[in-house]
């Protein structure tokens, strides 16, 4: 029986990560237009087994969380540094630099704290690449297809032992925000809203996280 | 019955993994009793390595706790997976690259897409290499 080499997985190199991209290595980056088919193709694959938009935002997340228990495993192997996230302000910083930049090649555009609610939080993209290429209709009622993503967070959150529930919102553009434009590669008309992902923590994680001083 | 090893991966709710490593040339396997104590001290850590866990940002926890003779020895993972042995007094070293090997070995299991988290783990291909990795650093003396 003449079988193609088959390699475990379990010998596989997991690889750098493309920080350091030598000429013998293969890239390890996709492409924006097979991520952006593959996108669309999950989102109407759901569509056409749900009844409704919450059942619809609700498998998108998730999609998402399994993904986000893996790239949180991942990222902080390749790190290298065999240290895990313990405080709060420290696993959002690494989600909206570290896991963005790996994700999507840049960081979040910014981090912010609610005034209103001590837990809750907000990571802010301009242009999230799932939501890109998708135009909701208005009787979709504020689906937000970005909700995959919202998953990923959750699930990073959660396996590194800080439980949240994170919802993705389009909030138009204030005046005076101006995004800045994604690769000149890809000509679209300027976007009119950005992506806020609110994360949601559980009472529990505050609690403690307070009492670490 | 202090020359076996108990290793075993803990995630959320259950034990994903457990092994036993003998060494060369010693006794077959311990007897019973003695592999119920040794579940029930790994298992009674377990308490210990969550308080010791929201103390330090570092994986490694090195021991958590020491029943007579034998030692207990965590190495968290980022997702909060914890890896346990059972050891009677390993050189810090050894046991630190055990873990790191068997940490490397459970990131790429947890690429597979049909691996679910926090399930136990079944693959015999991992059953393997946690041996190999064990007579590599663990049993050499």
């Amino acid at each position: 029986m003449n079988r193609s080499p088959l390699v475990n997985i379990l010998d596989r190199p997991l690889g750098k990560g493309g920080a350091t991209r030598s000429t013998t290595t293969t890239d390890q980056s996709v492409s924006l237009s097979s991520f952006a088919y593959l996108y669309s193709e999950m989102v109407q694959y759901h569509q056409n087994r749900v009844d409704s938009i919450s059942e619809l935002e609700r498998r998108l997340e998730a999609t998402g969380y399994s993904v986000g228990l893996r790239v949180l495993e991942l990222l902080a192997y390749r790190a290298r540094e065999y240290k895990r996230e313990t405080r709060l302000m420290n696993i959002l910083q690494f989600v909206s630099t570290t896991v963005w930049k790996s994700l999507f090649g840049k960081a979040a555009d910014s981090l912010e704290r609610s005034i209103d609610h001590a837990d809750e939080f907000m990571i802010v993209d301009y242009a999230p690449i799932t939501s890109t290429f998708v135009s909701v209709p208005s009787d979709f009622g504020g689906l937000s297809v970005d909700a995959y993503l919202s998953g990923i967070i959750a699930g990073i959150l959660e396996g590194a032992g800080f439980p949240a529930r994170v919802t993705a919102h389009s909030v138009s553009l204030e005046e005076g925000e101006t995004p800045s434009s994604i690769s000149s590669v890809v000509v679209l008309p300027p976007r009119k809203e950005k992506t806020v992902f609110l994360v949601k923590f559980a009472p529990t994680v505050l609690t403690r996280d307070n009492a670490m001083g | 019955m202090s020359s076996t090893l108990l290793f075993v991966i803990v995630g959320r709710n259950e034990p994903l993994y457990e092994a036993e490593f003998h060494k060369r040339g010693g006794a077959g396997a311990s007897s019973d009793a003695a592999t119920r104590q040794n579940y029930f001290v790994l298992h009674s850590a377990l308490d210990l390595v969550e308080k010791a866990a929201w103390a330090t940002s570092g994986m490694y926890l090195k021991v958590v706790d020491k029943v007579n003779n034998q030692h207990v020895s965590t190495f968290l993972t980022a997702g909060n997976v914890k890896l346990l042995l059972l050891h009677n007094g390993r050189s810090e070293d050894s046991i630190r690259h055990f873990f790191q090997d068997v940490y490397e070995l459970y990131v790429k299991l947890s690429m597979n897409p049909f691996y679910r988290y926090d399930t136990p783990i079944k693959s015999t291909d991992f059953d393997t290499r946690v041996r190999a990795i064990a007579r590599r650093y663990l049993l050499q003396s």
